[in-house]
């Protein structure tokens, strides 16, 4: 039996300052944000940003904007895009940096409402004149004050192949009735017509999103994510039903297909077409990019014809807790301009810029269509996990449509169920 | 003396006992039952691997379960500075370390004053910290977090000057999650040591400290050395804490560092399985290491004397 | 027999209280404070920011009635806990025994069967989607069919469960490896001379004398059950036929959806299985302390 201690006392003492020392060491001198490369001290201090951006281009594209901002340094912490997502709720309520990436739309009035975002009409009255009134829209609280700047955005839409399509002697179709012809066509050539993943729970949102705007209209969608209207209302069944009627050209077995497998069934010519946001051309090779087109979905009802599309847009708010919120209104200025927002479209094929007076000479034939698209649209909505409350989009919502999408024909009781769920989160 | 040789020994009297010729076409079929099973439980890591090794573009066209037309560690190097590994495993070294040390020494401790001290109420003690070990730990997340950003730290122990985002609060709440079962262990353990060394000693007057510290711990090498093997398995592969208590995206550990990997609209599944594989080498080595004080030291929790 | 020349002089009763205090208040300030915290939230309507509401039991008449994952969730524990207890434990012990004996190659094969146990979530979740994918999916590929193994709730959470016992297989053949390391070779000496065939020495002498590691071993696979989590998460989020409690749990409460008095009440009867199960546990742990 060893008598000797393993553990010498000098030993532990060490142990000890090493537990005690090394975090505290590493934590005073690392800390968490990392100084953004060539910035330089202002006059305005430090400000601080919280970010999303963890893809290689997103982040470069930041990194190169905040370069450019003179006054005054910027530090960058930066969390992977779905962490951040995950922990919006902790992080405001928590210790937030003075400027954050966010979402437009009811996910952002969400938060404002609840007091953890800064205003920031007053940087609204100096930029205001470069943006649209959807676009001001989406940046306006419940109270009717701005609290987000717009940074980019991405249109959804029916994305397909030219050289499939030109091969083929399809037309892009301008009715649901020319859809349902069109997608029959390729079935009986042998592709399958629409592609289609909902691994994930969000994709088929933007189906949902879709075919109700173009049934029933902009604000009666808008009023039904803001929960004011009753899901089994005969106007929902509508958009459900139309939907089953369109399943049987949907690429099968959807629930275990992500949506990056379905935009590469898009790219090697097994699918025909597939509704998705722009950032589906980042799954074609780079050769592949400029055969790459799309129409917005048809229109359903001639009253609604095809004014609403799905654009998401992204953007920057000031935390409630900001320290520096000088800095930081002057730091959300510069996002907000045109010449900012044109490095990211630069930087990232399947992004816009939201200033109108955003350089569009750069932008690629898809960007450019991407532009007209949204430009001739009169309604924006910011996609169904965006246009409504988070803990609806992601508790009810996505099981609901995934049991959908399993189950087509079981409408009445889905939307019994939505409803009366729906009826615990809106109190 | 015949009742403890191994019956396989004993030779054929020509009895209907087990004999050793006999044996050994059953003796291959064992290797061959337990060598198929190791393969198909190494196969999936296998494939992991293989697939790390090839490039995006050669498996999206052929598959991953295809013949390679080109073998590359390309991703390898990618996932390490991509994804920042060795800032990453520094964070890990950071939270883990003193987390295992201070849950060892504590529960030695503790488990000392139950099975040797006889402390009053340690039956209630030993409980209460084991039940807490068994908890799952999606029951605590919320109370835990807010409890963290409420408590005000001072600068030099915490950047964030709460308990939340800090190293200090993820090491607090790895201590308090694992301290139970490691007690359970060290105390049943400690429980099989003669009692008369530490008698010898107390007569000798020696304080509680020293005969656990000088005396005990000592013996109880073997036991810790099995703890501390667990114990970092554990520690390193959580995510779920430094998901909820920590906000900087820097000073997150290495399982959330393969987050980096995947991105928003786009992810390389073979780079994440570089970084995958990168990501679990340190606790296959520790495994490899400390393999026989890890089987040792398991059959002292599991089995009473 | 204790000796009467035990006493405690003022400093030693100092160190003991404070190395017992500390852990005390570690251990309830940070587990059981919390945990008595979330089951008072569950009667509440919080959503994390803004005023707490007292709503009694709401909560769990609307988990009840209307939430249809929950249901799906306790089927599928009770599923998990079915397979890992009739399929993936007596497949360790079964192992176990195999590996009980001088074997070359024996070392070989515990760390072939162990290696899943340390891999971590990502990992798992990835080789998950690489042998099950329906259609990159090494399965598919090799058998020609084309079932979506991960997408069809009759099927995924039986693949899944596959995955979940690949990991279980390890930890429990280790356990029962120490313990029948531990089984005293006379026993089954006599076994063998009394003209016992192998599993007869078995199942009649050394099973009973392992009945304490089998209590053990139950309860791991009890709260394994219970806590399973990574897995799930890791290849889908636990939706579509893959829901558990302790994803809904956490969905509920750590995502950005923040219903964390509705979580809360999905984490106490979690609390409340875990601990029938504890409470067992720990009474079999009492009646050997005798």
């Amino acid at each position: 039996m060893d008598q000797r201690p393993p553990i010498s006392r000098r030993n532990l003492l060490l142990g000890a300052a090493a537990t005690f020392g090394v975090p505290a060491i590493l934590a005073g001198c690392g800390g968490s944000d990392q100084p953004a490369p060539g910035s330089t001290s202002g006059n305005l201090g430090t400000v601080t940003i919280g970010s999303n951006a963890s893809d290689e281009v997103p982040k470069k594209s930041l990194d190169t904007v905040v370069k450019a901002f003179r006054q005054a340094q910027v530090n960058i912490n930066t969390v992977d895009h779905n962490t951040f997502q995950e922990n919006i709720n902790r992080y405001l309520r928590g210790t937030p940096e003075d400027v954050f990436t966010w979402f437009a739309g009811y996910r952002m009035q969400f938060f404002a409402e609840q007091g953890l975002a800064t205003d920031i009409s007053d940087v609204w009255r100096e930029i205001g004149g470069d943006y649209t009134q959807a676009f001001k829209d989406a940046s306006t609280g419940v109270d009717g004050k701005q609290y987000f700047v717009p940074f980019t955005y991405y249109p959804w839409a029916v994305f397909y192949r030219k050289s499939v399509w030109e091969e083929k002697g399809y037309e892009p179709p301008k009715t649901l009735d020319e859809f349902t012809a069109l997608a029959r066509k390729m079935k009986a050539d042998g592709l399958i017509p629409i592609a289609f993943a909902d691994k994930d729970g969000w994709p088929a949102m933007g189906t949902f999103d879709i075919i109700n705007m173009r049934t029933n209209g902009y604000d009666f969608h808008i009023s039904l994510m803001g929960g004011k209207e009753s899901w089994t209302d005969p106007r929902v069944k509508q958009v459900f039903d139309t939907w089953r009627g369109l399943m049987e050209y949907h690429q099968p077995a959807a629930l275990g297909r992500t949506w990056q497998e379905a935009g590469q069934s898009l790219a090697q010519k097994k699918t025909g077409m597939y509704l998705l946001g722009m950032f589906v051309a980042q799954q074609f090779p780079e050769a592949d990019r400029d055969d790459l087109d799309f129409f917005t979905f048809p229109e359903i009802n001639p009253s609604y014809g095809t004014d609403s599309i799905d654009a998401p847009i992204d953007g920057y708010m000031i935390s409630a807790k900001a320290r520096n919120v000088d800095g930081a209104k002057a730091l959300i200025k510069h996002f907000g301009q045109a010449s900012s927002q044109n490095v990211a479209t630069g930087l990232d094929p399947g992004t816009l810029a939201a200033s109108s007076k955003a350089d569009t000479s750069g932008y690629s034939s898809l960007q450019k269509r991407g532009a007209e698209l949204v430009s001739q649209a009169k309604h924006l909505a910011q996609f169904l996990d965006r246009d409504t409350r988070p803990d609806f989009a992601s508790t009810v919502m996505i099981p609901s449509l995934q049991s959908f999408v399993d189950k087509p024909t079981e409408i009445d009781s889905l939307l019994v169920s939505i409803e009366k769920q729906k009826a615990n989160i809106f109190r | 003396m015949t009742l403890t040789a191994p019956p396989e020994a004993r030779p054929d009297r020509g009895r209907a006992e087990p004999v050793r010729r006999p044996l050994r076409p059953l003796r291959i079929l064992l290797h061959v039952f337990l060598a198929l099973v190791a393969l198909g439980w190494l196969l999936p890591l296998a494939l992991a691997v293989y697939a790390s090794l090839r490039p995006y573009d050669e498996t999206a066209r052929l598959g991953y379960f295809s013949l390679p037309e080109q073998l590359t560690l390309d991703y390898y190097g990618r996932a390490w500075s991509q994804a920042e590994l060795p800032h990453y495993y520094l964070n890990t070294l950071i939270i883990v370390l003193p987390a295992l040390v201070l849950t060892l020494f504590l529960a030695s401790f503790v488990a000392f004053a139950i099975a040797r001290a006889r402390v009053p109420g340690r039956k209630t003690l030993l409980i209460v910290f084991t039940a807490g070990n068994l908890l799952p730990p999606q029951v605590l997340i919320t109370p835990l977090y807010s409890l963290y950003t409420l408590v005000p730290l001072p600068a030099w122990l915490s950047d964030s000057q709460s308990l939340y985002d800090s190293y200090l609060g993820l090491i607090l709440i790895h201590l308090a999650f694992q301290f139970g079962f490691c007690v359970f262990v060290i105390a049943n353990f400690m429980r099989t040591i003669p009692e008369e060394i530490t008698e010898a000693a107390l007569v000798d007057g020696a304080s509680v400290w020293r005969r656990y510290y000088q005396l005990t711990l000592p013996l109880c090498r073997p036991v810790l050395a099995a703890l501390a093997t667990l114990q970092f398995t554990w520690m390193y592969n959580d995510f779920l804490w430094a998901l909820v208590l920590m906000s900087s995206g820097d000073k997150l550990p290495v399982t959330s560092a393969l987050n980096n990997l995947r991105g928003q609209f786009f992810t390389d599944y073979n780079l994440l399985a570089a970084g995958s594989v990168l990501v679990a080498l340190p606790t296959l080595i520790v495994f490899q290491l400390l393999h026989k004080q890890f089987v040792a030291g398991l059959t002292l929790g599991s089995t009473k004397g | 027999m204790a000796l009467k020349t035990r006493r405690y002089s003022a400093r030693d009763v100092t160190v003991l209280v404070i190395g017992l205090g500390v852990a005390v208040i570690v251990n309830v300030g940070l587990i059981w404070g919390p945990t008595l915290a979330s089951v008072a939230l569950s009667a509440t309507d919080w959503s994390g920011i803004g005023p707490i509401e007292w709503v009694g039991g709401q909560n769990y008449g609307d988990l009840a009635g209307e939430y249809p994952p929950f249901w799906s969730a306790v089927r599928n524990n009770i599923l998990w806990l079915a397979f890992l207890g009739l399929v993936a434990t007596p497949f360790g012990l079964f192992c176990a025994v195999l590996l009980d004996r001088r074997l070359r190659l024996s070392r070989i094969y515990q760390s072939a069967l162990y290696m899943p146990v340390v891999l971590s979530l990502a990992v798992v979740g990835f080789i998950a989607q690489l042998v099950y994918s329906a259609d990159y999916g090494v399965l598919n590929s090799v058998t020609g069919m084309s079932v979506d193994w991960l997408g069809d709730r009759s099927v995924n959470i039986w693949v899944v469960m596959v995955a979940a016992a690949w990991r279980h297989v390890g930890y429990v053949m280790i356990i029962y490896l120490a313990g029948l390391k531990a089984v005293d070779p006379a026993l089954k000496e006599a076994a063998a001379i009394d003209g016992a065939s192998e599993a007869q020495a078995f199942f009649r002498v050394v099973f009973p004398t392992l009945r304490p590691v089998n209590v053990i071993v139950l309860v791991i696979t009890v709260i394994e059950a219970l806590r399973a989590f990574d897995i799930v998460y890791a290849i889908n989020k636990g939706r579509n036929g893959l829901e558990l409690l302790s994803v809904l749990v956490t969905e509920n409460i750590v995502g950005e959806a923040s219903r964390i008095g509705f979580g809360s009440a999905i984490a106490v009867i979690l609390l409340v299985i875990s601990l029938g199960f504890i409470v067992t546990y720990l009474s079999q742990l009492f009646r050997e302390e005798r």
